[in-house]
């Protein structure tokens, strides 16, 4: 699946067109905010945390990534996805890619 | 620049604690509450940054240590939110200070009786959540299993490390239901009123001219900032 944030592309051949559109639509606007949370997290521009795919490698792979900056990481997706996140929640494969922390968040926001 | 106070402690003694000033006995005299922590730490690139933009329109303002935080050789585990509050309003005595800037949590210790802004205030369960969150995650990463309920409940009772930081008990307990001061003096600054993305979030410490700017310019109010 793509992460690129909407760029009117997105599609996939399974699934009833109009509920695929607004699937890809909610998948692409939480991957825009997940980017932009992560950028301010890395102090990067939104255009290089754009270059993110489900491969990127986040927590042991950035130095800057310490414990504290993840913990502040997911606070901040709290915050501005409005979801709660649990301890329970956190584990490495949440953690360690990018597309992991994605399907983490679409998860949690579908719970709600 | 660099001067000292003396911090009041909770058993009646003083602590000699540093004491970063400008101070060229300008009318307006701003004390810094600094964030706290981990933040603290983040944000002191910033909070100097803002404070020689400050005194460069005219403003002069202060930046203490709290016992057990930055340089100071105090223990932290003996501090708390409440004897950090006493130490405030003793050093804004002190410095003479006509108000007073929080950043962050910082907002948890300003003295009711100043005016000024807290900007990006934060509460004490949040600040505490992303501690212990920290705490968690590194345990999970040396392979314990900790969990959140738990610490909180020997925290209570024991004190806790979070991040490296030796909290104490009554710190704890204090943090968990702490709030920003609501005195009618104080306005808060919103990061979205400053534009860009609050720097305690950053992994790494950062500067950021246009934000300093504009913080500056609240805190100087109607006087104009010359370029």
């Amino acid at each position: 699946m793509s992460t690129q944030p909407a760029s009117g592309s997105v599609s996939k051949s399974d699934g009833a067109p109009e509920q695929e559109v607004s699937l890809a639509q909610g998948r692409a606007m939480l991957d825009k905010e997940l980017k932009s949370i992560i950028a301010d997290v890395l102090g990067i521009d939104e255009d290089q945390a754009d270059a993110f795919t489900d491969d990127s490698g986040l927590f042991g792979h950035l130095p800057e990534l310490d414990s504290m900056a993840v913990a502040g990481l997911l606070t901040e997706m709290e915050d501005r996805l409005d979801i709660v996140i649990e301890d329970d929640d956190v584990d490495g494969d949440m953690l360690e890619t990018y597309g992991g922390l994605l399907t983490f968040a679409e998860a949690k926001l579908s719970e709600a | 620049m660099i001067a000292t106070w003396q911090a009041p402690l909770q058993n009646g003694k003083t602590s000699e604690e540093l004491l970063f000033a400008i101070d060229r006995e300008r009318a307006k005299r701003v004390l810094i509450l600094p964030a706290l922590f981990d933040e603290a730490n983040k944000m002191r690139r910033f909070t100097v940054q803002l404070m020689r933009r400050l005194d460069s329109v005219g403003i002069d303002s202060f930046l203490p240590d709290l016992p057990g935080s930055n340089e100071s050789t105090t223990p932290l585990e003996q501090q708390s939110l409440s004897s950090w509050q006493m130490a405030c309003a003793d050093v804004a005595k002190q410095v003479s200070a006509t108000h007073i800037l929080s950043i962050r949590a910082g907002a948890l210790l300003a003295p009711d009786n100043l005016p000024g802004w807290h900007y990006a205030p934060q509460t004490g369960s949040k600040l505490l959540r992303a501690m212990l969150r920290a705490r968690t995650i590194a345990a999970r990463e040396a392979g314990r299993d900790e969990n959140s309920d738990q610490l909180l409940e020997l925290g209570r009772r024991e004190g806790l490390v979070l991040a490296g930081w030796q909290i104490g008990d009554l710190m704890l307990r204090e943090l968990e239901t702490a709030k920003p001061s609501k005195s009618e003096l104080h306005s808060v600054i919103a990061q979205k009123d400053i534009g860009g993305p609050g720097l305690w979030l950053r992994a790494e410490p950062d500067e950021d001219d246009a934000q300093v700017k504009t913080l500056a310019t609240i805190v100087c109010g109607e006087e104009e900032i010359s370029e």
